[in-house]
């Protein structure tokens, strides 16, 4: 179900259903602000982040997700799904932005979208 | 007829064993540490094997073990002892009065003391057909060979009787791959050993694995003409059946001695000193009535053993006064226990526990003060411990409160340690029911022989040494009794923090648990994360995929992005695509397909690999399907350069060029990439074929390496490149390519059964040593059949290219394409 989704004026922007994203796995969602990755946890708890790692700029959707963990490909660092923060000892934050879910829908509130923070 | 006697020069009384099994052997055992050299010893086996332990047939049923792992005894044995073993040679007649036996060979041997230790029959009942080809019981090794025989050809099994036996050889079967009905007679499944609950769950665990199971289920007749061809019930039902298995009890075997005169009832009559109405004869195990009950379990039979061969040592005071008993059941991944009476009845008050979510039950009966019995679904792990105090008779008010609960709790001060509840334990507990060793034996040993491994202890007390779930106490009793001298047993590290366990030890259970998936893994061995993480995950997808080739459903979401969108990702998030060249050969067809792909995906860095291929660099993730369908249609596949599998196999030119070249090596080459590629490994694995010992190829750095030589084919092992460069060990040199091949597909296939995920075969070979390899491989040429045959087999489930199944959209699309656009 690859749907393009116009802007809405509400604060919450549909993008799909739950079981588009595979269970244990992410897809991309592609934004004007750049790639979005949303994960689906073994739990069916749905989460966004930014695409890219803040330790080398890896793209965390290609990475294996494990509890509300995903591990980075390129690296094997550790995020955590929720707050976008790499767990100890490494240091760093994804962006993420809040999720939520309406019947089976996902909706990301884009507009509260924060920044992450690294070393680049 | 031959007649042997002692040699005049010896003056030793001539003991004869009837009956090569558990009881007559282990009486034996028992007699040579107490008197050594006192008889000059005989045994008649009707068997043809050496001495082995019945209650394993089970597993072997299952192939969980082979035959050699459950011999107790072997030849070697019985000649270190001075023992004389006739096998295949069952004892037909006792003379009593010249004191001799007879065998069915005419051979006939004197004795002064004779054991009788002939063991028991299958029960088969008296219904019309019971004698058709493919009726067996469940007794010995020839039965398992006739089960294993008709499993083999698939078909359908029907079991009559639900007990014990009838269930391990139903779940065996069923795991062999027979559709497998169990009919039983009563209405609960081994109603001797379970009530209706405990028997209610254990039929629905049964029915889940796919055996049928009738209760109240009467035989009418076996159908057929010369082989079973069905079963009727009396109900008028026919079940199709290509082989009927009889489990519906067992016969003390006692023909021999009726014949002789001895004194028989339910089964052979001895005293308490296991003597029989002739006090020149002594009898063991489940053919004898004692105090009229007769056995069928193993630890009664040891116990018998321990007063008879007291009583043949010159003992005058050791007595057998009976056994309470209790049952495990040897189904793996299914825990029952039962011990003692729990009929129920006046006075009985019931204790029960129940926790569906976990699918335990448990029961225990009191009355007044004492436990009566106990019957355990589940969780089994305190069997040990009611059936403590049902033998001892203890008094248990004091913990009757939480009795249900385990040792736990039950035990006081901080018994849920196990190690706290070892010591807590008293001298005589006994710590393994088969062999009937207690706590204070196995410390006295340990302490007095300086014992510090669990070999060691097995060795000398037999301790854990038969089923083996006594091992976690025994390795708690090494711990306590030597504190910091106990090393532990070598153990290596745990898979990563989800789980204690070890790589080996997860493999391990993969296949005796038959766990199929990874949820099932990680609730069977108890992970400590929901989900695992990315370490466990990927070696358990491996662990799985190897186990149970063509049956186990690859977990894309527990593989590395390389190895589910099947391309190598690059810093930048884009990706690296490598088609197979086989053996290093490409032609103009495929480099122009490659060249069309490079200019309309404006790929921008094409490469030549170390592998001698070509490597795409800078590929959009949304394009690869696209490239790889351009790049199927020249005839090209995935290189998998991104898998933990068979990547290149490497060649220099060979005899068809070059001026040295001795031998094809291209087109070995080639033959060794067809044999090997889409195999997954343990690591990535390289091969290479150097046609002349130049070695242009670089064959003796690879995982395996081929350098032709004029009479042959080198064959070169466990070498690596890398950041430790490792060069190959020889492993064989053989004449032919066919032997190449074989080789290959053995050597690939052991790495892939033994080695460790993310171990790849240089510190795979370091670790288990190249004597190990070449015993497997070249010493063992069933071995490595065997072997290359299991890895044939798995490569009819692997060889289909993942390209193509992604390019035409019909595998993983999601991967390839956004969830949506917005803004």
């Amino acid at each position: 179900m690859d749907q393009s989704i116009k802007g809405t004026a509400a604060d919450w922007i549909e993008v799909g259903r739950v079981e588009d994203i595979p269970r244990q796995g992410s897809r991309i969602v592609k934004t004007g602000r750049g790639d979005i990755a949303l994960f689906r946890t073994v739990a069916d708890e749905v989460f966004a982040l930014e695409d890219r790692c803040p330790h080398g700029g890896g793209p965390l959707s290609q990475g294996i997700v494990h509890g509300a963990r995903v591990t980075c490909p390129l690296h094997s660092w550790v995020i955590d799904l929720a707050s976008g923060e790499a767990v100890g000892p490494d240091e760093g934050c994804a962006g993420h932005c809040p999720v939520r879910v309406v019947g089976g829908v996902v909706h990301l509130g884009l507009m509260a979208f924060k920044e992450g923070c690294g070393h680049e | 007829m031959t007649t042997h006697t002692t040699s005049p020069q010896t003056s030793r009384k001539r003991l004869v064993v009837v009956g090569n099994g558990m009881a007559g052997i282990r009486t034996l055992e028992e007699l040579l540490a107490k008197a050594p050299g006192r008889f000059e010893i005989t045994v008649f086996g009707a068997e043809p094997h050496p001495n082995y332990n019945r209650i394993m047939l089970s597993p072997v049923l299952a192939g969980e073990k082979t035959f050699e792992q459950i011999v107790l005894n072997g030849r070697d044995w019985y000649e270190a002892n001075g023992i004389t073993l006739f096998t295949g040679d069952p004892v037909e007649s006792i003379d009593r009065e010249k004191r001799t036996v007879t065998a069915m060979s005419g051979r006939t041997v004197a004795y002064d003391t004779l054991l009788i230790a002939t063991g028991s029959t299958p029960f088969i009942i008296p219904v019309p057909g019971a004698d058709r080809l493919g009726v067996v019981g469940f007794r010995d090794l020839a039965d398992v060979e006739t089960m294993l025989e008709a499993a083999a050809q698939g078909g359908r099994a029907v079991v009559i009787g639900g007990g014990l036996l009838g269930l391990e050889a139903a779940n065996g079967l069923k795991v062999k791959g027979m559709d497998v009905t169990v009919v039983h007679l009563m209405d609960t499944l081994m109603e001797r050993q379970l009530d209706r609950s405990a028997g209610t769950l254990l039929q629905r665990e049964l029915e889940r694995r796919g055996i049928a199971v009738l209760t109240g289920a009467d035989t009418a007749e076996i159908l057929g003409n010369s082989r079973v061809s069905g079963v009727r019930l009396k109900d008028g039902q026919v079940l199709p059946a290509d082989l009927v298995v009889m489990a519906v009890g067992i016969r003390p075997n006692m023909a021999l001695a009726k014949a002789a005169g001895l004194a028989c009832g339910r089964g052979l009559q001895v005293d308490d000193a296991m003597r029989t109405s002739d006090p020149a004869i002594y009898a063991v195990g489940e053919c004898v009535e004692h105090r009229g009950q007769t056995y069928g379990l193993v630890a009664p039979l040891f116990e018998m053993a321990r007063v008879a061969a007291d009583r043949l040592a010159g003992g005058e005071t050791s007595a057998y006064t009976g056994s309470v008993t209790a049952t495990k059941l040897k189904v793996t991944g299914v825990d029952v226990f039962s011990a003692g009476d729990f009929s129920g009845g006046a006075g009985c008050e019931d204790i029960v526990f129940r926790d569906a979510a976990r699918g335990v039950y448990k029961r225990v009966v009191v009355k007044g003060d004492r436990l009566l019995g106990a019957v355990l679904y589940g969780d089994t792990k305190d069997g040990g411990w009611y059936f403590q105090m049902l033998k001892d008779g203890a008094d248990v008010s004091a913990v009757r409160d939480t009795l249900i609960f385990g040792q736990g709790f039950g035990g006081g001060e901080g018994t849920a340690n196990p190690k706290a509840a070892v010591v807590a334990l008293p001298d005589s507990a006994e710590i393994c029911g088969c062999n009937g060793v207690c706590k204070g034996t196995i410390v006295q040993a340990i302490t007095e022989k300086g014992l510090s491994s669990l070999d060691e202890v097995r060795a000398h007390t037999k301790a854990s040494a038969s089923c083996g779930s006594c091992t976690g106490q025994v390795e708690q009793l090494l711990a306590v009794t030597l504190g910091d001298g106990y090393a532990g047993e070598a153990k290596a590290k745990p898979m990563c923090k989800c789980t204690d366990r070890t790589h080996d030890e997860v493999r391990r259970a993969i296949a005796a648990l038959e766990l199929k998936t990874i949820p099932d893994v990680m609730q069977r061995l108890e992970w400590k994360t929901p989900d695992g993480c990315h370490h466990c995950r990927p070696a358990l997808n491996y662990y799985l995929l190897c186990q149970w080739p063509g049956e186990y459903k690859d977990d894309y979401r527990s593989r590395y992005i390389n190895e589910r969108v099947h391309a190598n990702i690059q810093k930048d998030g884009t990706y690296s695509v490598v088609p197979r060249m086989w053996g290093g050969l490409t032609n103009a067809k495929e480099l122009r397909a490659i060249a069309d792909v490079v200019e309309k995906f404006a790929i921008p860095t094409v490469k030549v690999t170390g592998g001698q291929r070509i490597d795409l660099f800078g590929v959009k993730k949304e394009d690869l399907p696209a490239v790889w369908a351009d790049l199927n249609a020249a005839g090209m596949v995935s290189g998998h350069a991104y898998a933990k599998g068979l990547r290149t196999v490497k060649t220099c030119v060979g005899s068809e060029w070059c001026r040295f070249g001795t031998q094809d090596s291209t087109g070995l080459g080639v033959k060794l990439e067809r044999l090997t590629w889409g195999t997954w490994t343990p690591h990535k694995v390289k091969l290479a074929v150097s046609g002349c010992p130049r070695n242009c190829a670089e064959a003796t750095i690879k995982d395996l390496g081929v350098v032709c030589v004029d009479s042959g084919y080198e064959l070169h092992v466990g070498g690596n490149g890398g950041m430790h460069v490792r060069a190959c060990d020889l492993l064989v040199k053989v004449a032919t390519e066919a032997e190449v091949l074989e080789y290959t597909g053995a050597y690939m296939q052991l790495y892939r059964e033994e080695a460790r995920y993310l171990e790849r075969t240089a510190p795979w070979l370091e670790r288990v040593g190249l004597d190990y390899v070449k015993k497997r491989l070249v010493d063992d040429p069933e071995s490595r059949k065997a072997l290359n045959a299991r890895f044939l087999f798995s490569q009819t489930f692997s060889q289909d290219d993942p390209w193509a199944e992604r390019a035409s959209g019909a595998v993983d699309r999601h991967e390839f394409a956004p969830l949506a656009q917005v803004g």
